[in-house]
């Protein structure tokens, strides 16, 4: 009981220091240097029509890199922990027909739209981490629906590796050819607003979303996987 | 109209989160955690900053709910092994 | 949008007092999961500038009026990847219980004396 007092008084506590958070904190009007220099000179300079993509993987691409490694880290370490000597084989229930039958009708599906959210990430909202993720969730209605499919480790692996690795080549050509690291320019601005623009932003953005897809479908399967 | 949305979001979320602590059944409490993030998406879509509402929507309350529903079903399976 | 950011707070409360006091150590990380969400609608509702559009340029919003039209696309890009993280996080929360459950066999916190003093 005394201990659930003092659980009390740290939050109350914590509520008074939020106070002030909020009753002096004024609502922004206008945008601060920073912002008003993306939007500013966003548009011209790197030809992405979504300024919250040019954000992330040009103006913050170097903590867009150090994001996905966090991510790699974590499945290594799921990875780690949850390693088996032994798998033994189980007795699964077996999907019914109508969830098989609407995998088979919905996955192409699925996978085209994520394709699609992250081809266009530069355009409209979403780009790859939504479209990674919905790609997850396509593998993980096919681990469903199918108990014996387990995504092949190996192709899981050299997607990661392959996709991490042109991120970074990315990178460097960026800095070779262009302005600085992960600088889209050396690739043909296009012209703004058609999908073939933005330098390097799509392909980019597309190299994220299969890593981001292939790390989450490898910490399902290892979720999954784990027998007995 | 817009202030109506938000504060029965927010209550709504509040509620949820309320759920998601003291909920018997802990399945329900794992639903009710992604329904906050789904309203919170909303929310975001109301703050005009589409891009965190698809993100909140496909991984707060997608991929997380089923993370969290593979961890449960791996110890409920743990505790019925021990019970044989 | 002062009000959301009252919501965040409340949620980031809310999740850290069911840290606190929930014995659960699936009740703990779904705490964890509700703050996440609370700090997330803190920074982006700091970001908000009243009667102004989202960050994308198309038809009706051209570069040149941009400053004056848009919201801050820098919290929105921060959340972004914070969400991300926050997945990635909780994933490692949650095989470490599991890794816990499977040494000790029990799920309550109370049970885990071993740094009690």
């Amino acid at each position: 009981m005394i201990k659930r007092f003092f659980s009390l008084i740290f939050v109350v506590l914590l509520a008074l220091v939020f106070l002030p958070l909020v009753t002096e904190i004024k609502p922004l009007s206008e945008l601060g240097m920073t912002s008003a220099k993306y939007a500013e000179d966003g548009a011209a300079e790197l030809g992405a029509a979504n300024l919250v993509t040019s954000v992330v993987v040009t103006y913050r691409g170097l903590d867009t890199l150090g994001e996905v490694t966090v991510l790699f880290i974590t499945t290594a370490g799921i990875g780690f922990m949850l390693r088996r000597k032994t798998i033994l084989p189980e007795k699964k229930r077996r999907a019914s027909e109508i969830l098989k039958s609407g995998t088979s009708f919905l996955l192409p599906l699925i996978i085209l739209f994520g394709v699609y959210i992250f081809v266009h990430g530069h355009l409209t909202p979403g780009g790859g981490f939504q479209g990674g993720v919905v790609i997850a969730s396509a593998i993980v209605l096919l681990m469903l629906s199918d108990i014996n499919m387990h995504p092949d480790h190996n192709i899981l692996n050299w997607l990661e590796s392959l996709s991490g690795a042109f991120y970074v080549i990315m990178g460097i050509l960026g800095l070779i050819l262009a302005g600085g690291f992960l600088d889209n320019r050396f690739l043909p601005l296009g012209e703004f607003g058609k999908i073939f623009s933005a330098g390097a932003i799509p392909v980019i953005y597309s190299l994220i979303g299969l890593k981001v897809g292939a790390e989450l479908v490898g910490i399902l399967n290892k979720l999954g996987r784990e027998d007995k | 109209m817009i202030l109506t949305i938000i504060i029965v979001l927010g209550i709504l979320m509040l509620a949820a989160a309320f759920m998601a602590l003291y909920l018997k059944d802990l399945l329900s409490a794992i639903i009710a955690s992604g329904a906050i993030s789904l309203m919170a998406s909303v929310i975001y879509i109301i703050l005009a900053a589409p891009d965190v509402a698809m993100t909140e929507a496909a991984i707060g309350s997608g991929l997380t709910t089923i993370v969290f529903l593979y961890a449960l079903h791996l110890v409920r399976k743990k505790q019925e092994d021990k019970h044989d | 949008m002062t009000i959301i950011t009252i919501l965040g707070f409340l949620l980031i409360i809310i999740g850290l007092w069911g840290m606190l006091t929930r014995k659960h150590l699936f009740r703990i990380i779904l705490g964890f999961s509700i703050i996440d969400t609370g700090i997330h609608l803190v920074i982006v509702s700091l970001g908000y500038i009243k009667g102004r559009t989202a960050p994308i340029f198309d038809a009706d919003l051209s570069p040149i009026d941009a400053i004056n039209r848009i919201v801050d696309p820098i919290p929105s890009a921060l959340v972004l990847t914070a969400i991300v993280i926050g997945l990635a996080v909780t994933a490692l929360m949650l095989v470490y219980v599991i890794q816990m459950h499977r040494h000790k066999g029990s799920l309550e916190i109370s049970d885990y004396e071993e740094l009690k003093w």
